[in-house]
């Protein structure tokens, strides 16, 4: 079943600028799917529309088979939201912050008290309950935030760079309750800027940029796309001066690493032998960049340009 | 969602705002009542004595009523204005808004809060006005649905302001500009029939003078306006004021991009 269906999305604000562009999108039950685009592509909008907090203009939007034109609050009851804002009653307490959103969400007050546990000792933050949600720290607010759109059970629970400004402690943890919550059952989309999350998380990707999706498939097939990888190679030695590498492209980063080109008609088998070959002992490797990183740069930069290009085309005039 | 959970949620909502309330006590409570402290102390007991009877009452008493409104129009306004907006400015009204209830759950439990403030510093206003004066109520029912429907009306317009409000500028113009002046000119003071025909003409479209003067009536037995016809203008602004909250929270206004 689809948890999210979005169709000839589109969105132009009063200012007249069009966020989103008749944008289609599947999101399956069960799955982890990463959102993906640069600042101003229209994640935060597309976002935005399906939990009813911004009007579209045009296209129609279903949440587990309920459109949000004629059966909004059924689309909603599934729905938990983690915005991109800290948007916490800064003068409420923990407690409460969770306890008043099951309260919205038309839970008993007995039933809502035992989720508000759940969740709140879930995301380690029951010990901190009583406390006013301004003094939390950074990353205790994400979690609050998390708990908070988890208090009454959603099927589809929506982030939007839920670990934005979280260190990497606190943002592993996250990864590994959004991890546990998907594998009962929880779909999740997720919107991030660290694309190596997306990468660790998700199993499918769409990209978008300039209010259009760009891509849209598994993360698998997406990263088999990339035809080419850098890594960096540690060596045992100093770099030999005359090292020959049959079929690769090398530099010399300094006098005991290098950068090596796989493209995607060689492997890293064809590497190490050509290495030891050469007589190399590698200590260790690493990616340059991350996968997905390089292909989004790719997407948006291709599309950077053809816009460039369409704007220096000269008028033609008959 | 069914209407027994839409009932959960507007108990929901209405317990919030009433913890806040309770919370900044000394922010929703106890400035008015020194505020009308003054009032009755000023206006009562210096300058009313050389005033003498207005209405067949002595001044101070037939100015209780007038001040006990005053205090519940500007409390159930305020509370609304400055819950609903700052929950909007600092973003926390999503909870709401993503949550599947209806606007009229949204709208209920903000009047619901309203209510409550101006109903709790209009008792606590009477109890300061028993220092100084001796109250008695001909007709309880009248005087404390006037109080209730005119909490309603001003709680309504405190969440239009609110919601139309972009800064906090927005929120103290309409208090300062409108409230303030058609409150002092609604008969809190006195009774139109001192004034001259022209601006008491001017007056009957002022409709604080109908919550007003329907108060007193509940308290004194006396009216500058038929008790019937200050009903009559109370619903309609109640329906009105509620048609209106109704409207711009379906569609968004204000508070959706």
């Amino acid at each position: 079943m689809s948890a999210l269906s979005l169709c000839n999305l589109t969105k132009t604000y009063a200012n007249g600028i069009t966020a989103l562009k008749s944008i289609d999108l599947e999101v399956q039950e069960g799955d982890f799917f990463a959102l993906l685009g640069p600042n101003g592509a229209g994640k935060t909008t597309a976002i935005g529309i399906v939990t009813s907090l911004v009007n579209k203009t045009s296209g129609k939007v279903r949440v587990f088979g309920h459109d949000i034109d004629t059966d909004l609050a059924a689309a909603k009851a599934c729905l938990g939201v983690v915005p991109q804002e800290v948007n916490l009653n800064q003068w409420d307490n923990v407690h409460n912050c969770v306890l008043n959103q099951a309260g919205f969400y038309g839970l008993a007050r007995k039933h809502a008290r035992e989720r508000t546990e759940i969740v709140l000792r879930e995301l380690q933050l029951w010990d901190r309950r009583a406390e006013t949600s301004r003094n939390l720290s950074g990353g205790m607010k994400r979690r609050l935030m998390i708990a908070r759109a988890l208090v009454h059970e959603p099927r589809l629970l929506i982030l939007d760079e839920p670990t934005a400004g979280v260190d990497i402690e606190i943002r592993r943890s996250m990864w590994a309750f959004l991890r546990q919550i998907n594998e009962q059952g929880t779909t999740i989309i997720l919107t991030t800027h660290y694309l190596e999350e997306a990468e660790n998380l998700c199993r499918h990707v769409g990209i978008i940029d300039a209010g259009q999706i760009v891509e849209h498939d598994r993360m698998s097939a997406v990263l088999r796309k990339l035809r080419q990888e850098i890594f960096v190679l540690s060596l045992a030695d100093t770099v030999p001066s005359s090292l020959s590498l049959i079929g690769f492209d090398y530099q010399v980063v300094n006098e005991h690493e290098i950068e090596v080109e796989v493209h995607g008609d060689r492997n890293l088998n064809q590497l190490f032998e050509a290495l030891s070959q050469a007589g190399v002992q590698v200590s260790s490797m690493r990616n340059k960049t991350n996968r997905l990183e390089e292909l989004f740069m790719r997407l948006v930069d291709r599309r950077d340009k053809e816009l460039t290009e369409r704007i220096a085309e000269p008028e033609i005039r008959i | 969602m069914n209407f027994q959970r839409q009932m959960i949620a507007l108990y929901t909502v209405a317990r919030k705002e009433i913890v806040r309330i309770l919370r900044i006590w000394l922010q929703t409570i106890v400035p008015p009542v020194i505020t009308m402290t003054l009032y009755f102390i000023i206006f009562g007991n210096l300058i009313g004595r050389r005033i003498g009877e207005m209405g067949g009452f002595e001044y101070m008493q037939y100015m209780a009523p007038g001040l006990i409104m005053m205090s519940v129009i500007t409390n159930s306004y305020g509370n609304v204005v400055s819950s609903f907006f700052a929950a909007k400015f600092q973003g926390h009204l999503q909870e709401m808004l993503v949550a599947p209830m209806k606007s009229y759950v949204i709208i209920l439990g903000h009047v619901a809060g309203g209510i409550v403030r101006g109903l709790a510093v209009g008792a606590v206003v009477t109890v300061v006005a028993l220092f100084f004066t001796k109250l008695e109520v001909q007709n309880p029912f009248i005087a404390i649905s006037i109080l209730v429907l005119t909490a309603i009306v001003f709680s309504l317009g405190g969440m239009i302001n609110a919601i139309f409000a972009r800064k906090f500028d927005d929120v103290a113009i309409i208090p300062s500009f409108v409230l303030g002046p058609l409150t002092y000119l609604g008969g809190v003071f006195y009774t139109t029939s001192l004034l001259p025909d022209f601006w008491a003409k001017v007056s009957a479209f002022n409709p604080i003078l109908y919550m007003v003067n329907g108060f007193r009536y509940g308290m004194l037995g006396v009216s500058d306006i038929d008790i019937v016809t200050a009903y009559v203008i109370i619903l309609a602004f109640v329906v009105l004021a509620f048609g209106t909250c109704f409207y711009l929270l379906s569609r968004g206004i204000g508070i959706r991009e």
